[in-house]
């Protein structure tokens, strides 16, 4: 790696205040490493290379502005959020030729705040997939072990930051699919509350479940990212209008961990957990204790009822979201169809992937008359039973700690060809999108048996990511620093 | 995890109510998938839920409400660029009646 893009977002951000570094230099160290990584990791759909260039050097002749949290800093945006005059595909070939007319909130805020958008992350199609071989495009290699997946669904995001493409993406949480590849790359990403970032310009999958968070290499990095796209939004019904805290200033506050109680889930640490990840995030708690936490068992006694409600939520809202893709408005159309049912039909099938089709067909079924209640509506039940189960955890502990996923990153093609095995390994972070509430994942080793990354996951109440924050940055300066991949 | 709640053609119909056409083989691969996934969700009837309210959104306030006012922010030039087909005013569909 050359030096500039070894460095994390707050050290570049300061660097390009200060006019050691030049925007067009720091968009060329990235897209250099895009040239040089790019044809093994796969993380990247469109890429804006020329243009970002173009506004670099826009920026540098009127200077830096020392307002802007991001100012001049190359960012990775997930092909799920629309980006005005940038191919937006959310990894389908139905959306092949789309082309936004407008920024997601999230990402006119990035724009905003002065980072520049270099590139679009490959992900599953509709984030719809663990593991990015679900793309319609490419799958994308871990860039830790180029035989293994980097997760998924936002698994472009997880490696091109591991790759040292950019300094920060964003990715998009609907079950995990921003903690799980941040897990299996070994880098910081933070799934905020349900309503804490506007899902305005996100293409919809399961729309009570969807948030979108930061990527990144360190905690104060998302932190900083997160902070910028937070807020209300008055184009997003379910964004909560309450403040946003200053998540860096908070940072400084907290130098230990002592008067934190940490809340250690028994379902979360015992069976069908692997070995070394169990290894790894018990030194990490080890660690948490060292620095002052208190640790207290928790029940989370409705986590394996998880993955059903989850799925059957899921699919539906995918079913009726889906529903848009008609090929008049945007999008495919197919050439052999003759009249507006067929059409539809022609459309659908041919532009939409296998696992796309499977989750609209269960989501089509559980909503049916005759099922919704038996499915959807259960569903939604045991959905406030789980959050009553969360709500009463935190009332003994502030955070609540456990492994991202039972396993690190595995290799290619292990469990395509089973759905529900694959279902199966979000078991550890898709409670979080149905109650709603913050997640993260943090690097904290490296599994003894596939030399793969290890992520902690911190859990928090509605609204709770400062102290989640907090709590993770004083984590991560007393741990080895595990970010960077050994063969990059 | 042996009891079918799916046929092929009851695969095959719900497939057409979402407008998706499924090839003989897929709807074969479908049939044994769908009702893998299906009988595992059966966990859920192990819960007792009578009584308790659904929730079918983590945010449960009332309805948001906006001013009812028009404003324009996008022009139709913008909006049709992306149409499969259009004559540059509506978008274009096969003939319908």
């Amino acid at each position: 790696m050359s030096s500039l893009i070894e460095k994390s977002l707050t050290e570049i951000h300061s660097l390009l205040i200060a006019g050691e570094v030049t925007a067009v230099e720091a968009v060329k160290a990235c897209l250099d490493q895009i040239e040089k990584t790019e044809p093994e990791i796969k993380a990247l759909l469109a890429k804006d290379g020329e243009n970002a260039l173009k506004l670099a050097a826009e920026m540098d002749k009127l200077g830096p502005d020392a307002s802007k949290p991001l100012w001049g800093v190359p960012v990775v945006i997930k092909d799920v959020l629309a980006t005005k005059g940038i191919t937006t595909t959310c990894g389908s070939k139905i959306l092949e030729n789309f082309v936004p007319f407008y920024d997601a909130t999230s990402v006119a805020k990035l724009k905003e705040a002065g980072a520049i958008i270099i590139a679009k992350a490959n992900m599953d199609e509709f984030a719809m997939g663990s593991t990015t071989e679900n793309s319609a495009y490419q799958t994308t290699c871990n860039p830790h072990d180029l035989s293994r997946v980097p997760g998924g669904s936002s698994g472009g995001s997880g490696a091109t930051i591991a790759a040292g493409q950019c300094f920060a993406a964003l990715g998009t949480d609907t079950g995990g699919s921003i903690r799980l590849p941040a897990s299996f790359c070994g880098c910081v990403g933070v799934k905020p509350t349900y309503g804490r970032v506007s899902r305005y310009g996100m293409i919809a999958y399961g729309s009570s479940l969807d948030q979108i968070g930061p990527m990144t290499r360190t905690v104060e990095d998302s932190a900083r990212v997160l902070n910028v796209i937070a807020g209300h939004d008055k184009r997003d019904s379910t964004s909560v209008d309450c403040e946003v805290p200053n998540y860096i200033e908070a940072l400084a506050e907290r130098t230990d961990l002592s008067g934190l109680t940490i809340g250690l889930p028994e379902e979360y640490w015992g069976e069908g957990l692997s070995e070394e990840v169990s290894e790894a995030c018990k030194n990490a708690i080890k660690k948490a204790e060292e620095l002052g936490a208190k640790t207290v068992p928790v029940k989370l006694s409705m986590t394996e009822y998880a993955i059903a409600t989850y799925y059957i939520i899921a699919m539906a809202e995918a079913s009726s979201n889906l529903s848009r893709f008609d090929g008049i408005r945007y999008g495919h159309r197919s050439k052999d169809a003759d009249e507006l049912i067929d059409l539809y039909t022609k459309s659908r099938t041919e532009g939409f992937g296998d696992e796309v089709q499977r989750r609209i067909i269960i989501g089509t079924y559980v909503l049916s008359a005759g099922y919704y209640d038996a499915y959807y509506c259960k569903a939604a039940q045991i959905r406030r039973l789980m959050r009553n189960d969360f709500e009463k955890a935190f009332e003994s502990c502030d955070l609540i700690a456990g492994p991202a996923c039972p396993t690190t990153a595995f290799p290619v093609g292990e469990l395509t060809a089973d759905p529900l095995q694959m279902y199966l390994m979000d078991i550890f972070t898709i409670s979080l999108n149905l109650v709603g509430m913050p997640g993260m994942s943090l690097p904290v080793g490296i599994g003894k048996d596939t030399n793969m990354p290890v992520g902690l996951q911190l859990m928090a109440p509605a609204f709770g990511e400062t102290t989640m924050l907090q709590a993770a940055n004083v984590l991560e300066k007393s741990l080895p620093d595990f970010s960077k991949p050994q063969q990059i | 995890m042996s009891d079918v709640k799916l046929s092929t053609d009851e695969v095959a119909k719900v497939a057409s109510l979402a407008r998706l056409d499924l090839s003989d083989k897929k709807k074969e691969l479908f049939a044994g998938q769908l009702n893998n996934i299906l009988s595992y969700m059966d966990k859920l009837n192990e819960i007792d839920t009578k009584d308790v309210e659904p929730m079918f959104s983590p945010v449960e306030h009332t309805t948001v409400l906006r001013k009812d006012v028009i404003i324009k922010e996008h022009t139709r030039d913008e909006i049709l660029a992306n149409a499969p087909d259009s004559d540059g005013q509506y978008f274009v569909v096969p003939r319908i009646v």
